[in-house]
């Protein structure tokens, strides 16, 4: 390929070694029973050491077959079709079975995304890791296995190694399972390290301490590697390089600083313009999809494969024969796959145009008071049978107080554990509360179980779900799930009207009224996720309980489905909960912040007062920890100690304490913190007095362009 | 509030699709698989043969001729032969001709229709058993999944109390107390498979029961049976027709192991079981009287057996 041999090596953004991984003019095709189905086509990369390179795309885009590629395991009906992957010099497609079988792991180490799957849950830590300089080096003892082993993890910095090399997986937390599968990678000193979304499973804020890990692991053992991720922020923050995919290709690549400040290709413009970043507004400066859909992988369009989906779409230009990557910038390596870059003016093109009125909110739908769910635990050994304490409680929510106005979108966020979904139980009715009041539109509720609630009440108060695969029952059609509804709370009777009003809502999410009689497994996760929108307010709700909808979407599609949602919500003077771990989501389409930590509120107020000083420390750590895709930010960097405590036994003090970076004494140990009024409906529980949390810096500073 | 019919245009209904099209459909997904196939195409021949029995069998399956007593297979009936019939008119004779195909047995009946009026009996007391075993096992696997609590620990319990039971012994205890008949038989299976087959569905359940769409019917008001038998059951289907398959060949085999014992049908049905039972004293001098029932349960089971492993492997194919 001609623009392959182009790519100056020696002008990169920093000073780089030898090429460790030279791939080109990649084609990998699968073979089904469909026939060939090209994954990746033309693809193109060179990796330096010490040097990381971001892989960013969609699911579905080739991203992790590249992967599999350069390791050399595709699996029974994967080939490599075309191309050249030269890891040191040697062309890898030359290499006997047993010659890659001591690449791999030694020279090629991997970090996959499920770090408890990657390990053995019948082995010790300690027997683990040194397995991997036992079996690949041959005058290897025992007692050098173990040092070596020792000093990786403590390179990783888990805190007390000696202890951990006796542990088991399970007895220890995802986050050091992550750090342990990376020492476990790191061991043989590969030249190159291949890390697949190595923390989509984690919470946010142990993400940001492997995502610092990871950074300056090519600083200190001058390793390579490739970063693939969905995530943009995080490429920002790990990688040097970033290749942006596109159904199989390459659309753009280049240094991170380019990519992030000039994009050229529409499709990763469009990208940046689905991601909340901090200058985004829901009202002012809303999000703007891609419109349509990623085309299937035998589908693929003549010409650009983002054609179809592109505002710039020439037929004559782009709509026929092979586009090739093109030189943008020849000194930093920045070439797009686009017939027409030239042409486009970015500084003019402007797709938001729309801009909303922000809603009046209106009365008090919603009004928790105090509210508290315990959950009995029965222990049922012979001493705390003896001591007659048999049985104990966790406490899942702890005296949460907080208002839900109609039009108003409220977000509750925290980290798994932290009890927003038992808090979603309770409100819809699935648990009932232990204690306190739960008033939704002047009834009580807080202690009827769905079966004991009125029509009313259940249509008003409607649910959206987090997996779009188990969101829907698979058995049925689109249009008997969400007619089923209707019949339910009474708001047609007639088959026909049923009918109707299924083709209705099916319009009012943007979905084509033949979905009515298509199931669940012909839809993909984005079409699923509004169809579970469709059917939480086929009943005209006045109140709909999100769950984190689109965490498990693709970042375009994320987007658009929380268009809708808020396209919806302003049509129906809906009052949303919106209940999420992601600030950036958060930030960018709810009026109030509901902060929890261990079952309590450490914070809560408008989304201006909660994402600026004066805040608690816990919300400071949490808006440190969100990557962000946008290198104007400015972000002060925390890193949290420590692991969440077991809600069986939270700290006597403030739930926060043990990990608090900004923790002023025993105090905060033992009683809990007071719950200050900021401003009038801004409250923070901290011992720390409301004038010194006034003092500390903000988080994120947005550096003018 | 706004409200969605307000906008929208004309509204065109689209053919509601025909359920039973549907499950007629599905049917055809076995075309997928060759080891399916094979199964389907035994299943169909035994099926065939029962419904047309009346037609096909050469002789009435209780029909004794002295002279085929033990006879090899392909032994013609001696010139002359005749069975005598008492009628209102006087005695009649009426000639019997033609050929013993796979000779006759020890009281001198023909083993080929015997054999044929046998897939009658067995196709239709096996897949009874079966289905009455499963409404139990997929009703009690269903609450005891659902409910889980009290309700979960009873009948867990109790399936496991008649597990634990030895099989044969269930069976000769329910069928010497009521008697040996098509209906004791079905009791028999349905109270000695319950339990396994309520095992499962617990187990499948428990996974289901979790999943979302099943926490939306619940949000939205619907009964413990609605989502159980409409929300769940429906789900868990894919595993259980490939239970079903296997278990059907059990079935089969335990009607046959009924029979031998003295237990199934009582003489003189022609079913498989008995017929071997009947005849396994002449095992060595007269083989063909075992040897063709016996080779008729295997095929049965041997298709049931197929057909299970060819719809898994469908199924895992999606």
């Amino acid at each position: 390929m001609a623009d392959v041999t182009v790519l100056p090596v020696s002008i990169e953004p920093k000073p780089v070694g030898e090429p460790v991984l030279e791939v080109e003019g990649l084609c990998i095709s699968y073979f089904t029973r469909a026939g060939e189905i090209p994954a990746v086509v033309d693809f193109n990369l060179t990796v330096h050491a010490g040097e990381a390179v971001g892989l960013v795309g969609e699911s579905g885009c080739g991203k992790s077959t590249v992967a599999m590629a350069v390791m050399q395991y595709m699996g029974s009906n994967g080939r490599i079709v075309g191309g050249t992957i030269k890891f040191k010099g040697r062309d890898l497609s030359t290499l006997s079975t047993e010659e890659l079988r001591q690449l791999r792991g030694s020279e090629i180490a991997m970090v996959y995304q499920e770090p408890m799957a990657a390990l053995n849950p019948s082995m010790t830590i300690g027997r683990q890791l040194m397995e991997v300089p036992l079996y690949h080096e041959a005058n290897c003892t025992e007692q050098q296995a173990y040092d070596r082993s020792l000093e990786m993890l403590q390179a990783v910095r888990i805190p007390d190694p000696e202890r951990l090399m006796t542990a088991y997986p399970h007895q220890i937390s995802g986050g050091q399972q992550q750090r342990v599968v990376i020492a476990m990678a790191l061991l043989t000193k590969p030249a190159l390290l291949l890390l697949d979304e190595p923390t989509t499973a984690l919470d946010v804020t142990v993400e940001a301490g492997i995502v610092e890990l990871i950074a300056e692991l090519g600083e200190r053992f001058g390793t390579a590697m490739i970063y693939i991720s969905h995530n943009l922020g995080l490429i920002l923050e790990t990688c040097d390089r970033v290749c942006v995919m596109y159904s199989g290709e390459v659309a753009e690549e280049g240094a991170v600083r380019d990519i992030f400040n000039h994009p050229r290709h529409p499709y990763t413009h469009g990208l940046f313009g689905c991601i909340p970043t901090p200058n985004r507004d829901k009202n002012t400066h809303p999000l703007t999809p891609i419109p349509g859909q990623l085309p299937l992988p035998h589908q693929r369009p003549e010409g650009c494969n983002f054609g179809p989906r592109c505002d710039f779409f020439e037929a004559s230009h782009c709509g026929r024969g092979t586009i090739r990557m093109d030189e943008i910038t020849g000194n930093t390596g920045h070439r797009a796959r686009c017939a027409k870059w030239r042409q486009i003016d970015w500084a003019t093109h402007d797709p938001a145009g729309q801009t909303y009125n922000a809603m009046e909110p209106g009365e008090v739908v919603l009004k928790v008071d105090r509210m508290q769910k315990y959950y009995p635990v029965q222990d049922r050994s012979l001493a705390a049978i003896l001591s007659g304490r048999s049985v104990r409680y966790v406490k899942a929510n702890e005296e949460l107080s907080f208002e839900a106005r109609r039009r108003e979108t409220v977000a509750i966020v925290g980290e798994s554990g932290c009890g927003k979904s038992t808090f979603a139980k309770v409100l819809m009715g699935l648990e009932t509360a232990t204690d306190g009041a739960l008033v939704f539109e002047d009834a009580e509720i807080g202690d009827t179980e769905v079966q004991k609630r009125t029509k009313k009440q259940l249509s008003s108060l409607q649910m959206v779900f987090q997996n779009p695969n188990d969101t829907l029952n698979p058995s049925m059609t689109i249009g008997q799930q969400i007619g089923r509804v209707i019949k339910k709370f009474g708001v047609e009777t007639d088959r026909d009207r049923i009918d109707e009003r299924v083709l209705r809502l099916l319009d009012l999410v943007k979905l084509p009224r033949d979905f009515a009689i298509r199931r669940p497994r012909q839809l993909s996760g984005g079409q699923k996720q509004r169809i579970g929108i469709a059917r939480a307010f086929a009943g005209n709700p006045s109140m709909v309980v999100a769950d984190e909808p689109v965490s498990a979407l693709d970042v375009s599609v994320s987007a658009a489905v929380t268009g809708l949602l808020m396209d919806i919500q302003r049509a129906f003077n809906t009052t949303l909960l919106f209940i999420s771990h992601d600030l950036s989501v958060v930030r960018y389409l709810s009026d109030r912040v509901v902060v929890m930590y261990l079952g309590q509120i450490m914070e809560q107020g408008t989304v201006e007062e909660v994402f600026e000083p004066p805040y608690h420390p816990y919300t400071e750590a949490l808006l440190s920890a969100v990557p962000i895709a946008d290198p104007n930010v400015k972000k002060k960097r925390i890193i949290l100690e420590g692991q969440l405590p077991s809600v069986m036994n939270p700290p006597k003090g403030c739930p926060f304490a043990t990990r608090c970076q900004h923790r002023i004494g025993d105090i905060c140990d033992e009683l809990p913190p007071p719950k200050q009024e900021i401003h009038p409906g801004h409250h923070i529980a901290c011992h720390i007095p409301s004038e010194r949390l006034a003092e500390f810096d903000p988080v994120i500073q947005i550096a003018a362009e | 509030m706004a409200d969605i019919d307000a906008a929208g245009a004309e509204i065109v209904l689209p053919k509601r699709p025909n359920p039973v099209v549907g499950v007629l459909k599905s049917f055809l997904l076995v075309r997928e698989s060759k080891v399916a196939m094979v199964g389907t195409a035994i299943l169909v021949f035994w099926v065939l043969i029962a419904v047309l029995a009346p037609v096909i069998a050469p002789y009435p399956p209780t029909q004794q001729v002295s002279e085929m007593r033990n006879a090899a297979p392909g032994t013609p009936v001696p010139a002359g032969t005749a069975l005598i019939s008492f009628t209102e008119q006087g005695v009649a004779e009426i000639p019997i001709e033609g050929t013993y195909w796979l000779g006759g047995d020890r009281l001198g009946r023909d083993v080929l229709s015997r054999m044929i009026w046998g897939a009658q009996s067995v196709l239709i007391y096996a897949p009874l058993a079966t289905f009455f075993a499963y409404m139990v096992g997929i009703t009690m696997g269903l609450l005891a999944g659902y409910k889980r609590g009290w309700v979960d620990d009873v009948l867990s319990r109790l399936g496991d109390v008649i597990l634990s039971f030895p099989i044969l012994v269930l069976y000769v205890v329910i069928i010497t107390t009521f008697g040996a008949s098509g209906i004791t038989i079905v009791l028999a299976v349905t109270f000695a498979s319950g339990p396994g087959i309520m095992r499962i569905v617990r187990g499948l359940v428990l996974d289901l029961r979790n999943r979302d769409y099943v926490a939306a019917a619940q949000t939205r008001g619907e009964s413990s049976l609605y989502i159980m038998f409409v929300e769940i059951l429906p789900n868990a289907r894919g595993p259980l027709i490939v239970d079903a398959c296997l278990r059907l060949g059990y079935t089969t085999i335990t009607i046959g192991v009924l029979g031998f014992l003295g237990l199934g049908l009582p003489p003189p049905d022609p079913n498989w079981g008995n017929m071997i039972a009947e005849n396994r004293e002449a095992v060595l001098t007269a083989p063909h009287s075992t040897v063709f029932p016996c080779l008729a349960i295997s095929s049965l089971v041997l298709a049931l057996n197929l057909l299970a492993d060819g719809l898994r492997e469908i199924s895992l194919k999606d």
